[in-house]
């Protein structure tokens, strides 16, 4: 019992996230009944939720990078796309230039495309930790830079990536019916996992983020932990353009994972995270980019013009923001209290298995709402 | 007999699950100054925040001037007349003390600057305090911002002004100053409010002593009439004979032995002039100084808190390198620093992260401790300290400062150090843990622990040290020693300075 009651209060972190997912899903449902459908085609699913999960991996590993560095720097890294762009314009350079492609050549021009990665975080992390600059002026200069940097590294072209095994990892490899993508995704994911149970990171970026100088004086350097943060962060970003580039089969300098680190912002906020720092949820995060995603595409089947889209999602994240704000969410509270109390003293004159249900239900959504 | 102004009769407030005040009856006259007095968690908080509007009585009556009135928010009680001036100063630093003094306050949308600061001159003169108008806040010390908060106050025309911990961060100059407003007010007709730890003070000042207990009035008293002990076992419910009890223990002899802890010449980029210091096995000791003289920044060299600019150190005659936090750690040092809310609690984090995060950290980044082996070093420890929390994964800052300070004291015993540095553990927690900690400390050094403690109560240094290092303007000025200590010789030798005292 208390092993579930530990696991309900986990919940109730993710009640925001997992909210929305389920606002948007309603919304499907209503739309067409067939949201869930899956199909094969050449022995692979297809459909809305394939394509979603298909469609996010970027925004999911980013956002996991985000959710850290805004943890221990109390900041947002905005060049991820950009670093995303240069480290997949080192991987193209590497491929194309190796002669014949084999899987050799892509997983060392995916390992060199990590150093790069690496090596932009270092960057990043040492104005940060070193400098003391604040983290959205310190990537400011790449965000600013870096498509310039790749389109050097393109030697102003945009080369095209075409070769069996680029497109088998942006889209399927015969034989396995889930995506690539989402394939490397869940392994990243599994990855990040591993880390978190077998190191320290998670306590150390928090005690960083919550109070750097209490955390100083129990050993803990906040400096390295906030350079490495945005090491993660750059490795996370050579992830990502690898899945990019191979997804779009042409590495195109000034359109790959544009304007990306707003969505993964949102995604670290709407995982229930604190866009000040602290402690962390990366499940959150990773809920909020698939939500992301499909809030996109949910745009897109009630059919709102391209063009428009964007202000739907501005118009959705604002009500979103606001229900989910501490001012509404006290005020909600309190009615759940007087409605329990209501419903209580109702029961309490008519005791009935059922009304006892009732009860319950309306105590498991009150403490939700906490 | 004085009139009352404000009068409350009756008050009951709950919480979820807890009943924080019970028919609390509270009687506030014009002209005095009444020490609200209680321990942590016996409900002063909760009476102050009703009578300035933040919680909403359950029951009760509120009767101010003769009126029954009711305080929906703290604008609401503000204007009714009740000023409130908090232990952390609600100021803007960065403002000129004018400017702090008036903010918010005028309907005009326009500063008239001259017109602001000439009031300002005036006020600050009329009270005494020694600030300029267009001087910047943060360029005043704490005691002056906190008059500075208090001019604000009773510029709003305050009738009733409420002082909660004003002193904790103060020292004697500092506070004897501000007792001296205090009186200047209380002489205009004021009702003062005085919440604090500090017993002494309470006799100082106060006229009147209202006393809680677990969210019940204990009883009202006449501050003449109610000896210190009294009032103590009335906060705390039980005879107090504890106190008393407590016994130092003379110093080990085992002076053949080499010292646990050796530095030479240390100093620090926090200023302390070149110093040395031993502790043996065993070994309570203290460095006794004024607030500001130096004692914090001293141990902090030892933990390398502060850049280390030179010396050297030992540890058990072995010559070591301690550069970092963690590298005295890593020898077996432990530091409880002085600002527990800066640079001790991990405040968003539960009570068991706090716990074992010293010691996760010497164990590395990458051996974390088991989810089943930190709860169990959590669960020993908040029994064997008495850590009163609803459950390990309670955030700590929802705890008590008391207990707070006692999970900060966990999370060093869980390093088991040879050497453990408390600087200040005592401070803002009621007297029954700051009882507990004392009996703690003479309980560990018994086990063998060396420890130095720091505290800016003479009495509390007297009854755990067995030596006492003196510090005056951040330099070491001599040394005392002995089972039988008074204050006095403590204030004798930081007033001389200079000469070496030792008495047997």
């Amino acid at each position: 019992m208390p092993r579930l009651k530990a696991n309900l209060s986990h919940l109730s972190h993710l009640f925001l996230p997992l909210s929305v997912l389920l606002i948007l899903i309603v919304i499907n449902l209503v739309k067409g009944a067939d949201y869930f459908s899956i199909t094969m085609v050449n022995g692979a699913f297809y459909g809305n939720i394939p394509n979603i999960l298909f469609g996010a991996s970027e925004l999911v590993i980013l956002s996991i990078g985000m959710a850290l560095v805004t943890a221990a720097s109390q900041g947002q890294d905005i060049s991820i796309g950009e670093n995303a762009t240069i480290t997949s314009a080192v991987f193209v350079l590497f491929v194309l230039n190796a002669g014949e492609v084999t899987l050799f050549t892509i997983l060392a021009g995916f390992l060199i495309s990590c150093v790069a990665g690496l090596v932009i975080g270092a960057f990043n992390g040492a104005l940060v930790s070193v400098f003391k600059v604040q983290p959205m002026v310190a990537t400011l200069i790449l965000f600013m830079g870096g498509r310039s940097i790749a389109f050097m590294i393109d030697g102003k072209l945009s080369p095209i990536l075409a070769n069996d095994i680029s497109n088998q990892i942006g889209t399927v490899i015969p034989g396995v019916p889930i995506q690539t993508p989402t394939i490397l995704t869940a392994v990243f994911i599994a990855i990040v996992a591993v880390v978190l149970k077998t190191t320290n990171l998670r306590l150390y970026v928090e005690a960083v983020g919550i109070n750097p100088s209490a955390a100083r004086l129990n050993g803990i350097n906040p400096k390295k932990i906030i350079f490495l943060t945005f090491l993660i962060m750059g490795f996370c970003a050579a992830v990502a353009g690898f899945i990019a580039v191979n997804k779009a089969g042409r590495h195109d300098s000034v359109n790959l994972l544009k304007f990306i680190m707003m969505d993964a912002i949102l995604a670290v906020a709407i995982g229930g995270n604190s866009l000040s720092g602290g402690k962390f949820n990366l499940t959150g995060s990773i809920i909020g980019a698939y939500t992301i995603e499909m809030l996109n595409r949910t745009l897109l089947r009630l059919e709102v013009e391209t063009e428009t889209i964007k202000a739907f999602k501005a118009v959705f994240i604002i009500i979103l923001m606001v229900i989910a704000s501490p001012v509404v969410r006290v005020f909600a509270s309190k009615v759940l209290d007087k409605a329990k109390t209501l419903v209580a003293s109702y029961s309490i004159r008519k005791i009935g298995g059922l009304n006892n249900a009732v009860v319950s239900n309306t105590d498991t959504s009150g403490k939700k709402e906490e | 007999m004085s009139e009352n102004i404000l009068k409350m009769e009756g008050i009951s407030k709950s919480f979820p699950g807890v009943k924080a005040l019970h028919n609390v009856d509270f009687v506030l006259r014009k002209g005095e100054i009444h020490a609200l007095m209680g321990e942590n968690g016996a409900g002063k908080s909760t009476l102050i925040k009703i009578i300035t509007g933040v919680y909403q009585k359950d029951a009760g009556q509120i009767i101010l001037d003769g009126r029954p009135v009711l305080f929906k928010s703290p604008q609401d009680a503000q204007n009714k007349g009740i000023g409130t001036v908090f232990q952390e100063i609600a100021l803007c630093p960065n403002l000129t003390v004018a400017e702090n003094m008036f903010i918010g306050r005028s309907q005009n949308p326009f500063v008239q600057w001259k017109q602001m600061n000439a009031k300002a001159a005036q006020m600050l003169s009329s009270l005494g305090i020694p600030a300029s108008p267009t001087q910047e806040l943060s360029s005043c010390s704490i005691a002056v911002q906190q008059m500075i908060a208090i001019a604000r106050a009773v510029d709003m025309d305050c009738k009733i002004l409420i002082l909660d911990e004003p002193t904790s961060s103060l020292d004697e100059d500092e506070v004897k100053k501000l007792f001296e407003l205090m009186r200047e007010l209380k002489g205009r007709g004021v009702g003062i409010i005085f919440i604090t730890h500090f017993i002494d003070q309470v006799y100082e000042i106060s006229d009147r002593i209202t006393v809680l207990r677990n969210g019940e009035l204990i009883g009202e008293y006449q501050t003449a009439a109610l000896p210190q002990i009294e009032l103590i076992s009335k906060m705390m419910g039980k005879a107090l004979s504890d106190v008393s009890k407590i016994k130092k223990q003379e110093p080990l002899k085992s002076d053949s032995s080499v010292p646990v802890f050796e530095a030479m010449t240390l100093s620090s980029a926090a200023g302390v002039r070149p110093f040395n210091f031993t502790i043996q096995k065993g070994e309570v000791n203290g460095f006794a100084g004024l607030l500001g003289s130096g004692r914090s920044e001293s141990v902090r060299a030892i933990f390398a808190a502060d850049k280390v600019t030179g010396g050297e150190v030992k540890m058990k005659g072995k010559r070591v390198k301690i550069k970092t936090p963690l590298n005295a750690m890593k020898q077996g040092i432990g530091y409880l620093p002085e600002d527990r809310k800066g640079d001790g609690i991990i405040a968003e984090l539960s009570v068991r992260d706090n716990i074992i995060l010293a010691l996760q950290v010497m164990k590395g980044f990458f051996r974390p401790l088991s989810r089943k082996q930190a709860e169990e070093f959590s669960n020993q420890y908040i029994e064997k300290l008495s850590i009163k929390t609803p459950s390990i994964d309670t955030p700590i800052k929802s705890l008590s400062g008391g207990n707070q300070q006692k999970v900060i004291l966990a999370r060093w015993l869980l390093t088991h150090p040879m050497f453990l540095i408390l600087d200040e553990p005592t401070r803002g927690i009621d007297v029954g843990t700051k009882v507990e900690i004392q009996k703690l400390v003479l309980g560990l050094a018994e086990e063998g622990m060396s420890l130095t403690f720091i505290s800016s109560e003479i009495d509390e240094m007297l009854r755990t040290c067995s030596r006492m290092i003196v510090i005056k303007d951040r330099e070491i000025v001599g040394e005392l020693s002995g089972m039988n200590l008074t204050e006095h010789d403590v204030m004798q030798a930081i007033a001389q300075g200079g000469e070496r005292i030792c008495q047997g």
